[in-house]
């Protein structure tokens, strides 16, 4: 239990759909519908799906940045959920964000070094006269250059610019961060210069890390373990080698086969899925990958199937129903 | 330190103004030339170099005309497009990717954006012109006929105040005579052929409407509805789920054999040029670094561009400790070093680099590269 920096229960999130004068609810988007997982200190958890499948809303509830419906998030021991505001207040600095877009994520009047110093003065993380240096300390671990911060953030190119939102992230000393899609926005070459400088600063600083992003390339490269998501719920969930070594649910594998490889002479045979994801305002019954699945059986469209856990790799497939796969 | 880099960047309004007034003197006359009437056919039309290719650019250049100095976006590209083939041009945002397409089609943001040098021999079947002299008027023609474009974002592309319907309706019948009934059937057919399963219903929709893949569907349909020779597809996969991706290039591949057209396929990700692409450019910087099959260029790149941008993209499956990452980033457009452009990030340069920018050498008939290592090798030539 203590060992792990994150717990995540059932974490339920929805949002109503209001209409009418009164803002009468007429019905429920549910973005994340039962989720959990957990994130041994110092290790990385990929969560991948495609976009509307509420990886992202999973990762602004564990950072209360929104309220859950339901579940529980304990964050070293503690339920954040029960947490009064000043404690909350006191714990935010542990946890942090990295967002997708560095275009729109920092503030294009504050020079760079405002921009990592403010949660740094505000939290006293480091002594008022030891501030200074302490930024220069944060940028170059970053790989920015000292001078650098005078400069405001329309001077930068995109790959700089996600430097210094993981240097604002890392200002704070985090136990854990929250790195939504950071490399989604970026080109092939800088992508590498980031992913490169995050699992640098994970060994030498031991931070924890939830990798959200689309890519699943990216997230084998840097996950310890990945959990795949599929309208709100989490269909499988297993360790980085035995999700990628033996896909079990059916959108995992097509999700795999879908990727196209860097290599001409390599012809994959590719399950093409049919049509695209429903509308989590209106899931389809049973299992929800039912109406996509390859592998589709008459209980699928009844029964919503429970996760089963088979040696650390769990499922949530009716097609595992008897027995280990 | 922080001084020398503000001087680098700056210029005075009275600069800035010297260059506008240069920048207008020059885009104004090549604008007259562009917006003549009645030009009479021979001045822009040409003989193909070969006449299986539908595309040939021929050291193209293509320049902006920016209040801060000329930025030339493509500098001097040259590659083929063949009959029936499909070709990937890959490089990271700015390298003029897009522009060369834009050149092509003559959509560049003018005044501008200008066509500074080189041709683009387009071959219409019965006769081959050179984009580049053709003035504006006759381009309307050859434009959405023979060459059609499918855009990256399928949101923005599509006009949210029509429907679905009336815009497929608009491209046919521009470059058709046929009459209303004969044109809805077609834009229903073109619609069914993308695999849009009730083209009647999604033919009365309106853009929001439709998920993204349905809308890139949509794209395509309009691309296709003239058979075009040829479709330049500019990032058509990058805003959409890899589930989605995957059916999308499915489509393009199946129907590019059915109605026999090439592709110019444009994009960043490796992944999908190695599916898609026959032949390969690689585009750094507004120049064309290496292009051969794709074949060649996958197995056995030449260009240490190349090679880094294979090691800097993570495959599943196989296992690295660290990505491979160029330092450093693209250099700045305005003030493009005399050198090779990549050689302040390669790590195999050496005292040759320091001198002009290296010639195209043959490595086999079809395999080109642009960089000193290869000077000379495998029995090439430098031109």
């Amino acid at each position: 239990m203590t060992d792990n920096i994150l717990e995540v229960r059932d974490l339920v999130k929805h949002y109503p759909i209001k209409s009418g004068m009164f803002g009468r609810v007429v019905g429920r988007v549910r973005a994340v519908d039962g989720v959990s997982f957990s994130i041994p200190r110092g290790s990385t958890m990929g969560l991948v799906g495609e976009s509307g499948c509420g990886k992202t809303t999973v990762g602004k509830t564990i950072l209360r940045l929104t309220d859950k419906t339901s579940g529980s998030v304990t964050f070293d021991g503690k339920e954040i959920f029960n947490l009064s505001k000043s404690e909350m207040r006191s714990l935010r600095p542990r946890i942090q964000i990295i967002f997708q877009d560095p275009y729109s994520s920092l503030s294009p009047r504050l020079p760079v070094s405002e921009i990592i110093g403010e949660a740094v003065k505000e939290h006293h993380i480091v002594p008022d006269a030891e501030l200074d240096d302490y930024i220069t300390q944060v940028m170059r671990a970053c790989g920015l250059q000292p001078y650098h911060k005078d400069r405001y953030p329309h001077e930068f190119s995109g790959g700089q610019r996600q430097r210094i939102c993981i240097a604002r992230a890392l200002a704070l000393k985090p136990d854990f961060i929250v790195c939504d899609e950071p490399v989604s926005a970026l080109d092939v070459s800088i992508q590498a210069q980031i992913i490169n400088l995050l699992s640098d600063l994970q060994k030498q600083f031991g931070m924890a890390y939830l990798f959200i992003s689309h890519d699943l390339s990216v997230v084998e490269h840097i996950s310890d373990a990945v959990g795949v998501m599929y309208l709100g719920t989490m269909v499988e969930y297993a360790s980085k080698r035995e999700l990628f070594k033996k896909p079990l649910h059916p959108y995992t594998r097509a999700l795999f086969s879908a990727i196209p490889m860097p290599d001409p002479t390599v012809r994959m045979d590719r399950i093409l899925l049919k049509g695209s994801i429903p509308s989590p305002a209106n899931p389809p019954s049973g299992c929800k990958f039912h109406t996509r699945c390859p592998n589709c059986m008459e209980i699928c469209k009844t029964v919503d199937p429970e996760p089963r856990d088979f040696g650390g790799h769990t499922v949530a497939c009716h097609l595992y129903d008897h027995g280990t796969p | 330190m922080r001084k020398e880099n503000k001087n680098a960047n700056y210029i005075s309004a009275r600069e800035s103004r010297k260059i506008s007034r240069d920048n207008r003197r020059v885009t104004d006359q090549l604008e007259k030339r562009l917006n003549r009437q009645h030009v009479p056919e021979s001045e822009y039309l040409c003989q193909m170099r070969d006449p299986k290719n539908v595309v040939e650019f021929d050291r193209l250049s293509t320049s902006f005309f920016t209040d801060i100095g000329v930025v030339k976006a493509v500098n001097g590209v040259s590659f083929d497009v063949p009959q029936g083939k499909t070709v990937g041009v890959v490089g990271e945002s700015g390298c003029g990717k897009s522009v060369t397409s834009l050149s092509l089609m003559q959509l560049l943001q003018r005044p501008q954006g200008q066509i500074t040098g080189g041709e683009i021999r387009l071959n219409l079947g019965d006769k081959a012109i050179d984009v580049a002299k053709t003035p504006s008027y006759v381009m309307q023609h050859v434009r959405g006929n023979s060459v059609a474009m499918i855009f990256q974002e399928p949101m923005t592309s599509l006009n949210p105040i029509f429907r679905i319907g009336d815009q497929v309706d608009e491209v046919i019948q521009l470059h058709t005579s046929l009459d209303k009934d004969a044109v809805k059937k077609r834009t229903l057919e073109a619609l069914e052929m993308v695999g849009i399963a009730s083209a009647d219903r999604v033919y009365s929709m309106f853009p929001h409407e439709l998920s993204g893949g349905m809308r890139q569907r949509v794209m395509i349909a309009m691309a296709l509805s003239c058979s075009p020779r040829l479709i330049i597809a500019d990032e058509p996969t990058t805003a959409l789920d890899v589930t989605i991706q995957a059916q999308i290039l499915d489509l393009l591949r199946n129907l590019k054999d059915k109605i026999n057209a090439s592709i110019m396929l444009i994009t960043h990700d490796l992944g999908v040029i190695a599916e898609m692409a026959d032949y390969v450019v690689v585009m750094y910087a507004g120049r064309v670094v290496e292009k051969g099959t794709a074949k060649e260029v996958f197995l056995s790149p030449a260009h240490p561009y190349t090679v880094g941008l294979m090691a800097s993209k993570p495959v599943i499956n196989r296992e690295v400790e660290r990505l491979f990452s160029i330092p450093g980033s693209v250099p700045n457009p305005i003030n493009m070093p005399d050198y090779c452009f990549f050689r302040d990030r390669c790590d195999q340069r050496f005292d040759r680099c320091a001198g002009p920018y290296p010639c195209e050498v043959q490595l086999t008939a079809t395999h080109k590269v642009c960089c000193w290592l290869h000077e000379g090798a495998k029995g090439g030539e430098a031109k």
